[in-house]
């Protein structure tokens, strides 16, 4: 298996997104806040699908354009809330925008394939710099911020009255979410962000982890569905994304039979 | 003359387009044990969040210990409503203690110290064994303890608390004044106690704040609980009725209950 440079990139890249993804995932599911990785990752594909047609890659498109929208849906936090139908439209158009820059691409089935459901094994060494640049950046950023961050994100009433900004905070966070759904739609693909940056983190929270333990455990569970994932892929043909999402699925619910045993 | 602990002059701030305090001026010496009264909307938030700084006054000022601190600077110990409170799977040892490093950068790690910190203030309000559980299976009384903790890291002089009594039954209610009570006279700190029931606090205030109509009166029960001063206070007439040793506000004949207070007698 990894006699070939395909399946040692593809390794070495789910290593970056799941060391992304554990943290992002712990602070975006404590928060509350799972979806916006979904709906991020909706845009972000409108974004690469531009990107494509304009001749840059993928991921250039889909990281700019989920950060923007991530500061976007900071800023914009408490007009969002419960508006549901705007939301869903928006979400819809980005898809739609998306699908309208693939189709003027030549090759355009294989990149929607790739960007909707992941191509982990087609991911270039050279994309690897900057995933690892990336993987960096946004969780150190997220370890600088991550005491101001959890107070507001646990007793946001108090943390305001103790100075803390809560929009920029908010602003700041969803752009690391935006960066780190760009990273994990290259492995999972867009509509599966949700698997490994959602799952590990709820199923470490549910097993009741505190905040650095829990952010450990959760990036430990990403690394394990993703490599896991990429096994199973290369001893089954089946595409990885599949095992991936099947992973977070049997991970999640095994977290809450041991957190129901414990009682919790 | 000692500096007031929380001073307000012309104070008028606005909420939602409302002016909720219109030109309140009070001001409440230190170490005292104040229950601040008054319906929904009456101002009792708006308050807290003036005195805070997270609420600009249209006009006046507020000032604590004398002196106008930045955002976030001033000794108080603040203890929100329970309803913005997110941590649901976390235990309650962690959200107490995220508040005790949450104005610094970098890693959630506590210290030791921070740890004996965490755990003085816990075992201030005997919440030591329920801390170890998730918030999410804590019941209201159990959080409100929580926050209570949490109010008391950094070593305030002063405590806002906004309703610690909601949601309480009246034996909890009791219990939980009791503490914060004993709580307070021990380390001698100012307290503000946002309510709508005067009942639990019976025997241990010192004053009474009440909110009516954007304005305020400050004194003790005997001052402040009666038909002349209620009535100058909403600008019309009001009635304080005492039955069974239960006190009532009722509108100008009888027709509203403005607000009900149960006066039996209590000790500390």
């Amino acid at each position: 298996m990894f006699a070939y440079e395909f399946m040692r990139t593809a390794f070495i890249a789910a290593f970056l997104a799941a060391f992304v993804c554990g943290p992002v995932g712990w602070f975006l599911v404590l928060r509350g806040q799972s979806f916006a990785s979904h709906a991020l990752s909706h845009v972000g594909f409108a974004g690469a699908g531009a990107a494509l047609l304009w001749g840059q890659p993928a991921l250039l498109g889909f990281g700019l354009s989920a950060v923007v929208s991530g500061m976007g849906m900071g800023m914009a936090s408490d007009r969002v809330i419960g508006r549901d139908v705007m939301i869903g439209l928006v979400l819809s158009l980005a898809m739609g925008i998306g699908a309208l820059c693939l189709h003027f691409l030549t090759r355009s089935a294989g990149a929607a394939t790739a960007l909707l459901f992941g191509d982990i094994l087609g991911i270039a060494p050279s994309s690897l710099y900057w995933l690892g640049a990336l993987a960096i950046g946004c969780v150190t950023c997220l370890g600088v911020m991550s005491r101001p961050l959890l107070f507001a994100s646990l007793q946001p009433d108090v943390a305001e009255a103790k100075g803390l900004n809560l929009r920029l905070l908010d602003v700041l966070f969803l752009a690391l979410v935006g960066i780190a759904t760009a990273m994990c739609s290259q492995i999972t693909g867009v509509l599966l962000v949700f698997t490994l940056m959602v799952a590990p983190a709820a199923a470490s929270l549910r097993l009741g982890f505190g905040p650095m333990p829990g952010m450990v455990v959760s990036s430990t569970l990403a690394l394990c569905e993703a490599w896991g994932g990429l096994c199973l892929s290369w001893f089954s043909d089946c595409p990885a994304s599949f095992w991936i999402a099947l992973l977070g699925s049997v991970v999640f619910a095994a977290a809450n039979v041991v957190a129901h045993l414990r009682g919790r | 003359m000692s500096i007031p602990a929380i001073e307000a002059g012309r104070l008028s701030v606005s909420y939602g387009g409302r002016r909720v305090l219109d030109q309140v001026s009070f001001a409440i010496p230190p170490g005292s044990f104040v229950a601040v009264l008054g319906g929904n909307g009456a101002g009792k938030t708006s308050l807290f969040r003036a005195i805070l700084g997270l609420a600009t006054p249209e006009q006046g000022y507020v000032r604590v210990e004398g002196q106008s601190f930045g955002k976030g600077r001033m000794p108080v110990g603040y203890m929100p409503q329970m309803r913005r409170m997110v941590a649901g799977q976390l235990s309650g040892w962690h959200m107490v203690a995220a508040a005790l490093h949450g104005r610094t950068w970098g890693l959630p790690w506590c210290s030791a110290s921070a740890r004996a910190e965490v755990n003085a203030a816990l075992d201030a309000v005997d919440a030591q064994e329920l801390a170890m559980r998730p918030v999410m299976s804590l019941s209201g009384g159990e959080r409100q303890r929580l926050l209570l903790a949490q109010a008391l890291l950094d070593q305030p002089r002063i405590l806002l608390l906004d309703e610690p009594l909601a949601s309480l039954d009246p034996a909890r209610m009791r219990e939980t004044t009791r503490r914060i009570y004993d709580l307070a006279h021990a380390r001698g700190l100012t307290v503000l106690f946002s309510t709508h029931d005067i009942n639990p606090l019976m025997g241990f205030m010192d004053h009474v704040l009440y909110l009516a109509h954007g304005k305020a009166l400050l004194g003790s029960v005997d001052e402040v609980m009666t038909t002349p001063a209620l009535s100058a206070l909403y600008g019309a007439p009001v009635e304080v009725v005492r039955v069974d040793g239960r006190l009532f506000v009722v509108a100008d004949g009888g027709a509203d209950t403005l607000h009900c207070c149960d006066c039996a007698e209590h000790t500390r």
